[in-house]
């Protein structure tokens, strides 16, 4: 199965939706409820990573009988030292960001905590790719 | 401690999702810091929050909370009400800051996260 949504660069309005939409999936599909949430949690990070940092985006989503896949694709200013926004706490994030509740440079560091693997490349001026995998089975 | 409880001990209306009434917490977490909430591993638990605004609705959507607290007379927008009974989140606002919210419940026997 495949799915597709996009997510518009600095919409706050309807950052979530698309997390939003991938947990009502999730649910239909009768996955377990800790995996949901641990992905939805780690999809609703990044969704809102794309809104706060970049143009525009899309997100993927492929269900495989044994994992779930999901890629976060964005057009942006990309990130220039990839090791360094992993560290928790640090955040280039501008003051609208902040005061929608996020911004504190916890992000990716929880996306790392709630997926199964991370996988992060990304290209100064162009954009950042982020795969996230969870496993459907123990 | 039921949500019509925790309406009643914070002499607090409940705006949306009245159905949740019987609704019990088991925890309670107060922030306004939305990226705080979303590492939160708990069910059950229970959201005192000043910061109103669609994504305090999202997190507690992908949290799986089901209800929250807004203190200091913050007010949940139509579209966080939308939002809020679309995903089952009971609401409520309340007029006292978010300490003596806290303390009223902590007296009342709600258990801290951490």
């Amino acid at each position: 199965m495949h799915f597709e949504y996009n997510v518009d660069g600095g919409n706050f309005t309807r950052a979530g939706y698309a997390s939003s939409e991938i947990k009502k999936l999730l649910k239909r599909l009768n996955v377990d409820q800790s995996i949901i949430k641990r992905t939805v949690v780690a999809s609703y990070e990044a969704e809102v990573n794309i809104v706060a940092h970049a143009y525009s985006g899309t997100i993927y989503v492929d269900v495989f009988d044994d994992a779930i896949r999901i890629t976060f694709k964005d057009e942006g200013p990309g990130i220039e030292d990839i090791e360094q926004a992993m560290q928790e706490g640090y955040s280039t994030a501008s003051e609208a960001v902040r005061e929608m509740g996020f911004g504190a440079g916890m992000g990716l560091s929880n996306i790392k905590k709630n997926a199964d693997s991370l996988d992060i490349t990304s290209e100064v001026d162009k954009g950042t790719t982020l795969v996230i995998e969870m496993r459907l089975n123990g | 401690m039921r949500v019509e409880d925790i309406a009643k001990v914070l002499d607090a209306r409940i705006v949306c999702g009245e159905e949740l009434k019987d609704y019990t917490i088991e925890v309670a977490f107060a922030s306004d810091l939305m990226s705080d909430v979303l590492t939160l591993k708990q069910d059950h638990v229970l959201l005192i929050t000043g910061l109103a605004n669609t994504q305090t609705i999202r997190t507690a959507e992908m949290s799986d909370i089901r209800c929250i607290v807004f203190a200091r007379n913050k007010k949940a927008s139509p579209e966080m009400i939308a939002l809020a009974v679309e995903n089952e989140i009971a609401l409520i606002e309340c007029r006292y800051s978010m300490f003596r919210a806290c303390g009223l419940l902590y007296q009342t026997g709600v258990k801290p996260i951490y």
